[in-house]
């Protein structure tokens, strides 16, 4: 590969530097925890991690798109709220089914609120969806003022399957992925790192900016949707406030995937990988015995180092270049 | 017709409406939510009510104006880790001066120097490392908490000086606690450093455009670092001014006050794309969140419901001048 090509192929996969790190963090991880990738350790991490996967996705087509959502974490706890309304000990399949849909619809609703303050209104995406995080909080707490819930044993047992002995949430991963490169190739694809890249030239040159742009915020409510339902059927119950957290660390996830915040470029894989690898640092600290009251102090510095690698990188550059 | 041409319609027919700037918007809009609250409960409007709202609003204040500061250098720049700084200068304070009254210059002094410390790093990760200011704040936010847990083992030992409670919550002259003071002088010293300084003129500079800053001299990456590095150090006299109010601390005393001190910011008309705004837009901002939080209390609603009208008046109030050019201009 000649080297033009070779930047070409970087600076179109942004996640590689992070596919790296995650290697790496993974063999130190392994060295510490020899059962980790032991089917039942391995399904029992990939079935706790699947939800905040799912939000990192939505989150990552919203950041793309030039936007970003501080709501989604709240989004899903509100959806966690319908599920568990819905969903009792007895539901049937068709029941949960619909359960499912409900909450699905009820995010892409929520996620339309955001799409349409954002590009129709034209509101600052930040504190728009702060405001609108505490309307989804609201509505949590009015429909599950107590911690509660109850879903069927199979319910559970589905969600923990390892079908060929592989976890379920790598297939829900496969297919994203697969979606992801079908869709990297249609127009709404290029329409969206059009939008996220530069919106005043994307608009000059026909693309329907506030379109796409209102489309980014109702896939994220979609994908806080799926994400909820991860989050019931792997939890089992739920409380107005499950979600709340999820926001910033799928913001932070996307970032250490390799999509930039400033929108335009980047990709789901980053996003999946990202959140691996604030999974995988725990994991580390965890299996390395470091004091219970240094943990988060650990796990943050080495959030940072991670975050400043590619900077570092750029640094050196400039420095060379000057 | 959209909004937009309503507006400039309402804007030919009353000129006056031309004069009304997003801070003086805000703070009219401040008067009539406490005249408001005097409809929902008769006894809402009186002295000490209005004493107490602005007092609460105060630590609003003078936490958030680190913010105005870094949301007005632009370059999607917002500060996450004010929270985590107000609850680490509190909480030194809180454990050195040991409820010493002797010592609590000490405590001011670590309080600034902590704060200074946390914006220095964040500064130099977002100049010098193009990390997106928004991850780098809140990666320092962790790094903080951690650093407090680290400090503290969980428990959190000490006590608070009586007399930072004489001084700031407990009224000192006119019946008026001190806090209304610091803040009232932080608002002049905020106003001399935006308008009256280089940095001040810098700082806009670069909010503006920062490719035409430094093409005239500006020295974009060492303004940066200033103003992280304030709001850093504004944040830590904010905690420590805020344990005179609240006398104890714990984890999440900051956390209260990040989102807020972002939005108060907006609120008072400060473009979160950077280059325009004021302090004292900041200064209305708070008051008018403060407001509404305390109305909302008199109201005695659930708290459900209390959500998710803060939610509607915070949308609302953005949809009023929060909103960005449109494409086709």
């Amino acid at each position: 590969m000649n080297s033009v090509r070779l930047q070409h192929f970087l600076t179109r996969n942004t996640y590689l530097f992070s596919l790296l790190l995650l290697a790496i963090l993974l063999s130190v991880n392994y060295s510490l925890q020899d059962n980790l990738f032991e089917l039942r350790v391995l399904n029992n991490s990939m079935r706790t991690l699947l939800p905040l996967i799912l939000l990192a996705v939505g989150q990552s087509v919203v950041v793309i798109g030039g936007g970003i959502d501080l709501s989604v974490g709240t989004m899903v706890s509100m959806l966690v709220a319908v599920l568990v309304k819905l969903i009792n000990a007895e539901s049937s399949a068709a029941d949960i089914a619909l359960a499912v849909l409900a909450a699905c619809g009820v995010g892409i609703v929520a996620g339309s609120l955001n799409g349409l303050a954002v590009s129709y209104l034209r509101l600052q995406p930040i504190v728009t969806t702060y405001a609108t995080s505490f309307i989804f909080s609201g509505v949590a707490l009015l429909l599950l003022p107590r911690p509660g819930g109850q879903i069927p044993t199979e319910l559970r047992r589905f969600y923990a399957q390892t079908p060929y002995g592989v976890p379920l949430s790598f297939y829900v991963i496969g297919v994203l992925l697969l979606l992801w490169t079908l869709i990297r190739s249609t127009r709404y694809a290029q329409y969206l790192f059009a939008t996220g890249s530069h919106s005043q030239a994307a608009y000059t040159s026909g693309v329907p900016v506030r379109v796409v742009r209102f489309s980014t915020y109702v896939w994220a409510g979609f994908f806080a949707g799926l994400a909820a339902t991860a989050l019931t059927f792997s939890t089992g119950s739920g409380q107005a406030n499950i979600g709340d957290n999820m926001t910033l660390d799928s913001i932070v996830a996307v970032v250490l995937g390799g999509t930039r915040l400033s929108g335009g470029k980047g990709g789901i894989a980053g996003a999946i990988i990202g959140v691996m690898i604030l999974r995988v640092i725990r994991n580390v600290i965890f299996f390395a015995d470091v004091p219970t009251w240094s943990q988060t102090l650990v796990n943050a510095l080495i959030i940072i180092a991670a975050l400043a690698g590619p900077g570092l990188f750029g640094l050196v550059r400039r420095m060379v270049k000057k | 017709m959209n909004l937009s041409s309503v507006s400039t319609g309402i804007q030919r027919s009353f000129p006056f409406v031309r004069h009304l700037t997003p801070p003086l918007i805000a703070l009219l809009l401040a008067v009539l939510l406490f005249f408001a609250g005097g409809l929902v409960k008769p006894n809402f409007v009186n002295i000490n009510q209005a004493t107490n709202i602005v007092r609460l609003a105060a630590f609003l204040g003078i936490i958030a104006a680190g913010q105005t500061l870094v949301i007005i250098s632009g370059g999607e720049g917002i500060d996450l880790s004010v929270g985590a700084i107000v609850t680490l200068a509190a909480m030194l304070t809180f454990r050195y001066t040991n409820g010493n009254n002797g010592l609590i210059w000490w405590g001011f002094v670590l309080s600034c120097g902590a704060g200074l410390a946390v914006g220095f790093v964040n500064g130099l990760g977002i100049a010098l490392l193009r990390i997106p200011p928004l991850v780098m704040t809140l990666g320092m936010t962790g790094v903080v908490q951690g650093t407090i847990l680290v400090v503290t083992q969980g428990e959190m030992l000490g006590a608070a000086p009586p007399l930072m409670a004489k001084w700031i919550a407990r009224p000192l002259v006119f019946g008026l606690p001190g806090v209304i003071f610091i803040w009232l002088a932080l608002g002049v010293l905020m106003w001399l450093l935006l308008n009256r300084t280089t940095y001040g003129k810098h700082l806009f500079a670069i909010g503006t455009n920062r490719t035409a800053a430094r093409l005239s001299g500006v020295r974009v990456q060492q303004v940066v670092m200033i103003t992280y590095m304030l709001s850093g150090l504004l944040a830590g006299f904010g905690g420590f001014i805020l344990l005179g109010f609240s006398q104890t601390v714990f984890l999440q005393l900051g956390n209260n006050y990040l989102f807020p001190s972002i939005a108060a910011v907006v609120v008072g008309g400060t473009l979160l794309t950077g280059g325009m705004g004021s302090y004292w837009g900041t200064m209305s901002g708070a008051l008018v969140l403060t407001l509404i939080d305390s109305l909302l209390r008199a109201m005695e609603l659930e708290q459900a419901y209390q959500l998710i009208i803060v939610g509607i008046i915070l949308l609302a109030l953005i949809t009023v001048y929060g909103r960005q050019r449109s494409l086709r201009q």
